[in-house]
């Protein structure tokens, strides 16, 4: 079975802002209600969630940038965001439009 | 060691189009002319950016009231900060909501009183729930992510199921359904409006029902109990003076909104000392933090790390003593209080709906 994390290209939700902040030095990220602080994997990978590229491609910068990146890792820390609602997963390869605004509640 | 803030609260105004009975703003209200001017609060807000603010949550009374609203969020922005707003919807129109997202606003937070346009727009006093789902689609028109804020009462709570179908129909993204809480005119009109047992299963059970019927899509679902009718104190803050800090209309600043009302505190005012001496040096602000003030049963607690003992307001407002054991909790020799408020102010059998003191900016 193949889910958005097979085929789906990562962005951040609407909301949601990647920021350096320099008073304690470190990556956040700014949510509707409460602030994440990144290690730097996760700022790594959440940097390169542009709605594009893929989990796969996303893994491919990675390796090119440090040793020892396991896909497995990648999925899993973006599957932790999305859960957050720091990112969605989006299954559309490419996308770059945004979610349904209204998702009825009987659709 | 004390840590720098992440939040602001920056309540720009009392003014309000709305009179609701259930606002957190204190009985007086400051009028127009003993508010904080543009430069004042840019300076402000530069200071809170300085301190470690990353974000910012432009409130009031209707944060729209403030014609420099623009300015203000612009200047946010420019800092880095995280733009919040918090509106009442009314005055937001397309025009304005697409000027306050160039101008750098990231997220608004839109209230709604009720789903029924009449019953709504009684608990606003005003005629306003009609505008208010305009200014919900002026929000997505903008780009806005949208979250709906709804803040749950004896006259609105057993309609929490269809509050939800309207708030996900409007756009929402999160829906935030909070239980009353009881400071300002909230606490005023207290017999009004804690719900009776009966109504928060109702509430308890359509927030469940839409959980599953949104598991894995549509809006994100916040739900903030009734802590009257908890056994363990909410971490009111995630403890003082630790996370965020509030600026009222006139500049005083507070350790949380309703800090006010504990009057054996000294308030602080921004345009008097720097806002950094304020949160790290204050008596205000030290007077609660970490967990050296708690008496028993908080000072041996093995929770005292997780709920800091609850909230310092309510502990004041119940027992006249911030220093207790916020009442809320079963362990609290003052339990018997908030029992006996359930008890008088919302038995099971009781479905009377006594008149509100509406909010008003003369009445004191």
């Amino acid at each position: 079975m193949t889910g958005p994390l097979d085929t789906g290209s990562p962005r951040l939700r609407p909301g949601v802002r990647l920021t350096h902040d320099h008073v304690r030095d470190t990556d956040m990220v700014l949510l509707p209600e409460g602030v994440l602080v990144l290690n730097e994997t996760a700022a790594a990978v959440l940097g390169l969630c542009d709605g594009r590229r893929t989990v796969a491609q996303i893994t491919d910068v990675l390796r090119e940038r440090y040793d020892g990146v396991r896909a497995e890792d990648v999925t899993e820390l973006l599957a932790d965001l999305a859960e957050r609602r720091v990112v969605s997963l989006g299954d559309r390869q490419g996308a770059g439009l945004d979610d349904p605004a209204g998702v009825r509640p009987d659709d | 060691m004390t840590e720098a803030p992440l939040g602001l609260l920056a309540e720009l105004t009392h003014r309000c189009p709305l009179h609701c009975p259930y606002c957190s703003n204190p009985l007086e209200l400051a009028g127009r002319s003993a508010e904080m001017t543009t430069d004042q609060w840019r300076d402000a807000l530069s200071q809170a950016h300085e301190l470690g603010v990353v974000q910012m949550h432009f409130s009031g009374g209707e944060p729209l009231a403030r014609r420099d609203l623009p300015e203000l969020v612009a200047h946010a922005r420019g800092l880095g900060a995280y733009v919040n707003l918090v509106t009442s919807g009314v005055g937001l129109t397309g025009d304005r909501a697409r000027a306050l997202a160039d101008c750098g606003v990231d997220h608004v937070q839109l209230s709604l009183q009720d789903a029924d346009p009449a019953r709504a727009d009684r608990i606003a006093g005003a005629r306003v729930h009609t505008a208010k789902r305009r200014a919900a689609q002026a929000v997505l028109a903008a780009g806005l992510p949208l979250t709906v804020n709804v803040v749950l009462h004896r006259a609105n709570i057993e309609h929490t199921g269809e509050i939800i179908e309207l708030a996900t129909a409007l756009g929402a993204d999160r829906i935030e359904l909070a239980n009353t809480q009881y400071y300002g005119w909230a606490l005023r009109n207290r017999g009004a409006l804690l719900p009776t047992p009966r109504q928060l299963a109702v509430a308890q059970q359509a927030v469940e029902q839409a959980r599953t019927r949104y598991t894995g899509r549509g809006p994100e679902l916040v739900y903030v109990v009734a802590d009257h009718y908890a056994d363990r104190p909410k971490p009111c803050m995630h403890g003082w003076g630790s996370r965020q800090l509030t600026v009222t209309p006139t500049g005083d600043v507070l350790p949380c909104p309703a800090a006010g009302v504990i009057t054996t505190l000294p308030v602080e005012n921004v345009l008097r000392r720097p806002l950094a001496r304020i949160w790290y040096d204050s008596r205000a602000f030290n007077a609660f933090r970490g967990t050296g003030w708690m008496a028993d049963p908080c000072r041996t607690c093995p929770q005292r790390h997780t709920d800091f003992g609850g909230c310092r307001c309510q502990a004041f407002q119940l027992t006249g003593d911030a220093t207790a054991t916020d009442p809320v909790c079963t362990l609290s020799p003052h339990r018997r209080l908030v029992d006996a408020l359930l008890t008088e102010d919302a038995a099971p059998d009781d479905t009377s709906q006594p008149a509100f003191v509406m909010r008003t900016q003369t009445a004191s």
